[in-house]
């Protein structure tokens, strides 16, 4: 069978535009960190830490994690099936209407256009946009994989249709509203049942959209990098059915205490903590395809970024279902730890399996081997780094200020104001910034290096063997 | 079998995805909201009120304050009744929150007065020195525009009259941010039914303190009280505080249950040890400075 002809254009577009907003996210994300620490560096009305903090996470979310997830999954349904995208005009259309999206969500956040609802704050009209984009993409990706020359469908196939029904699902219930004007909107449900409604869609967002297509990714791109296939098809099979069956029930846990029903949290905790089951299921799949070739994490840099990318997302899934216990949530609840908490997932695991796509796709869609496998080294450990700082200084905050909130004297009065505590948090954010500016240092040396492969990388030789990336 | 066949693993995923969304979302809708967690006395916001709302929205307060107080002695001791369903039926959105980087909100209607909140806003670090929050002084140069209000107000079928409407020409944006704060949780009488009724008699532990064991007590004068009362108990948004206006028991009293019409709030969370470390302080502290001046 001839090689089909791999579309390569639309995956660099979304490399690259999913690399700049990544930027704009960490860049907005320090602006907000020193906020924290002095309000003077609030600019009314547009630049303050309210209409900020709703960027950095959209540009994180949607411009770094979407954007990749777009130009990996065009690159891998495109291999996985063995037949070039279905239409790779409307793919281009694409890019261009994910960047205008992009700007549109960005602009109207400044503007004060916003829902509130955190991780989906754009108003109606940007969410309308935001819908015809994935129409697009689902359209694209699932009629590629109708179309494909390989009758087996691979695991990463699986997570891939999953996040694109998933995330349709969600994003469609929690946008019902009633416009009242062309950027102002009420929800259309009302109090306990719009909080149920938001953290069922916020909860599984993170389900389908920062956790499903990174597995995607790691499952097609560990054995790339390795050489070596998944330890288990099974296992991955099992972990998948489970994984997208125990997580729509789990939305309440972040609304442990509230008014939201009794047994609605109940049922969310037990299957949070559930949820370790299918979330190791994949990470110790991860782990046993290492057998035997566990001197890759010193020797192959893409496997490094793969493994520790997997160990964060062990440790966010057995972190979180800690946090969905009653007696634990009612503690370390509305402190720093939760930022600390999503920040290990985004800056570790989601970030880490991005980055080391990215390090794999960009010399074959370039033809350019990477410019220095040193500099992706230290771009390597100044993330791991800047990460630490940041979600271990907000761990410590969140305990703290826990425990204050918490203290009482022995004739059951409260033993600290609210200032007390905040006070004693500043020293916490102070090292917050500081390990999102090493993050930052990081990010812009893995640019500058993909920069460097571009312009200046030696050619590569015309077939990439599977053991590309090497050092 | 479902490996080979794509619509087939989708309409299963579907399914599987589903199932926790049904019992645990759509579920509730037939309890919440309905009759079974209403309460009386919630009523829905008037247009200042709505359009306060819409600013705290638009300003993004609800990324470092939450509005709900958990069932929990701690929390309920800090701010107050915890929630109930009932109380939210208006919200659209909600605005719960995850984050308490400033305190809890849903509970502080009425706590202090219009007054305070005013000069909070214009610039809470002349109030609270070592707080985080921004500015907000420039709301005042933003006039409200009457004819949205109204049309918003429509389309959420809340109530008003033409005189609430017409009211809304001569205000700004801070006077609606405040109007929605004093509303927060203020639907129930929470305040006045948790209101502690002092029986016995009351004994000043701290009887003929000197002025050098008062010197500590500042400091929770400074953190609690000097906002409103001044560094140097001369008065602002609150009266000076004279020592000699009230008795020893009247004056604790009066910090622990607070004056709740007056705009006076109750300091009980801080026990009555350091209430009666306040009363003593207001009442003796200046006599003893005077004295060794």
């Amino acid at each position: 069978m001839e090689k089909p002809s791999y579309n390569t254009d639309i995956v660099r577009g979304f490399v690259n535009w999913s690399i700049i907003w990544g930027l704009v996210a960490v860049l907005v994300g320090v602006i907000v960190s020193l906020q924290m620490v002095n309000p003077d560096l609030n600019f009314p009305p547009y630049l303050t830490f309210g209409r900020l903090r709703p960027i950095h996470t959209n540009a994180g979310i949607y411009g770094w994690g979407v954007g990749f997830i777009f130009a990996t999954f065009f690159y891998m349904a495109q291999r996985l099936c063995k037949t070039p995208i279905w239409s790779p005009k409307l793919a281009k259309f694409q890019l261009w209407f994910f960047n205008a999206t992009i700007i549109a969500s960005a602009v109207t956040l400044l503007m004060g256009f916003t829902t509130s609802k955190e991780y989906h704050e754009m108003e109606w009209p940007i969410d309308l946009m935001i819908i015809v984009l994935w129409v697009m993409f689902a359209i694209n990706i699932i009629m590629t994989i109708i179309k494909r020359r390989e009758e087996q469908m691979y695991i990463s196939l699986w997570y891939m249709m999953a996040a694109i029904i998933g995330i349709a699902v969600l994003f469609v219930v929690n946008s019902a509203a009633v416009p009242a004007a062309l950027f102002k909107s009420y929800s259309a449900y009302a109090g306990t049942n719009d909080a149920n409604v938001h953290w069922w869609f916020g909860h599984n967002a993170v389900a389908m959209a920062l956790t499903a297509p990174p597995l995607a990714m790691f499952y097609y791109f560990l054995p790339k990098s390795t050489g070596v296939p998944i330890y288990s098809h099974r296992l991955s099979i099992i972990s998948f059915w489970s994984l997208i069956f125990m997580y729509l029930w789990t939305g309440a846990h972040h609304l442990l205490w509230t008014p939201v029903p009794d047994w609605v949290q109940t049922l969310a905790m037990a299957f949070s903590v559930m949820l370790i089951a299918p979330s190791w299921g994949s990470v110790i799949n991860g782990y046993l395809s290492m057998n035997g070739q566990w001197h890759q994490m010193r020797d192959n840099y893409l496997v490094k970024f793969l493994i520790l990318g997997l160990t964060f997302y062990g440790l966010q899934t057995l972190q979180g279902p800690m946090q969905s216990i009653r007696t634990f949530s009612a503690f370390i609840h509305y402190t720093d730890w939760v930022p600390g908490h999503i920040h290990m997932g985004t800056m570790g695991w989601v970030s880490m399996i991005g980055f080391a796509c990215i390090y794999y796709l960009v010399p074959r869609i370039y033809g350019n081997e990477i410019f220095s496998i040193p500099l992706a080294n230290l771009h390597f450990w100044l993330i791991l780094i800047g990460q630490l700082i940041w979600s271990i200084s907000m761990w410590v905050a969140g305990v703290l200020q826990a425990g204050m909130w918490n203290a009482m004297n022995p004739d059951g009065s409260l033993t600290y104001t609210f200032m007390e505590t905040m006070v004693e948090m500043y020293p916490y954010w102070w090292a917050r910034a500081i390990g999102g500016l090493i993050y930052l240092i990081g990010v812009l040396i893995f640019i500058y290096n993909l920069y460097m492969t571009v312009q200046k990388g030696k050619k590569s030789s015309s077939t990439l063997t599977e053991a590309e990336g090497r050092a | 079998m479902w490996e080979k066949k794509p619509v087939l693993l989708m309409v299963l995923a579907t399914c599987t995805i589903l199932a926790g969304t049904i019992i645990t979302m759509i579920l509730p809708f037939t309890w919440v909201n309905t009759k079974a967690d209403r309460i009386e006395g919630v009523v829905p916001y008037t247009p200042i009120e709505q359009e306060g709302r819409d600013i705290y929205i638009r300003e993004g307060c609800n990324n470092c304050h939450s509005q709900t107080v958990r069932p929990l002695v701690a929390e309920v001791l800090r701010y107050g009744e915890y929630s109930k369903s009932g109380e939210f039926v208006y919200d659209r959105p909600f605005l719960w929150g995850s984050k308490r980087t400033g305190p809890d909100l849903a509970r502080v209607g009425g706590k202090y007065p219009d007054s305070w909140h005013y000069k909070h806003m214009d610039s809470p670090r002349s109030m609270v020195p070592r707080t985080n929050m921004p500015d907000y002084k420039w709301l005042r140069d933003n006039p409200l525009d009457a004819e949205a209000i109204q049309h918003k107000m429509d389309v959420l079928d809340f109530p008003y009259n033409n005189p609430q409407i017409a009211a809304l020409q001569t205000k700004n944006e801070m006077d609606a941010i405040v109007a929605y704060m004093q509303k927060l949780g203020n639907d129930i009488n929470w305040r006045k039914a948790t209101q502690v009724e002092i029986i016995g008699e009351l004994v000043n532990p701290y009887a003929g303190v000197d002025h050098i064991t008062m010197e500590p007590w500042e400091s929770v004068y400074r953190n609690n009280c000097a906002a409103c009362h001044g560094e140097h108990l001369e008065g602002e948004i609150g009266p000076e505080l004279v020592g000699d206006n009230y008795e020893e028991e009247e004056l604790f009293k009066i910090i622990y249950n607070g004056i709740p019409d007056g705009g006076m709030p109750s300091f009980s969370a801080l026990g009555s040890d350091k209430v009666w470390q306040l009363t003593n302080f207001i009442k003796y502290y200046n006599q003893g400075e005077g004295e060794s001046h």
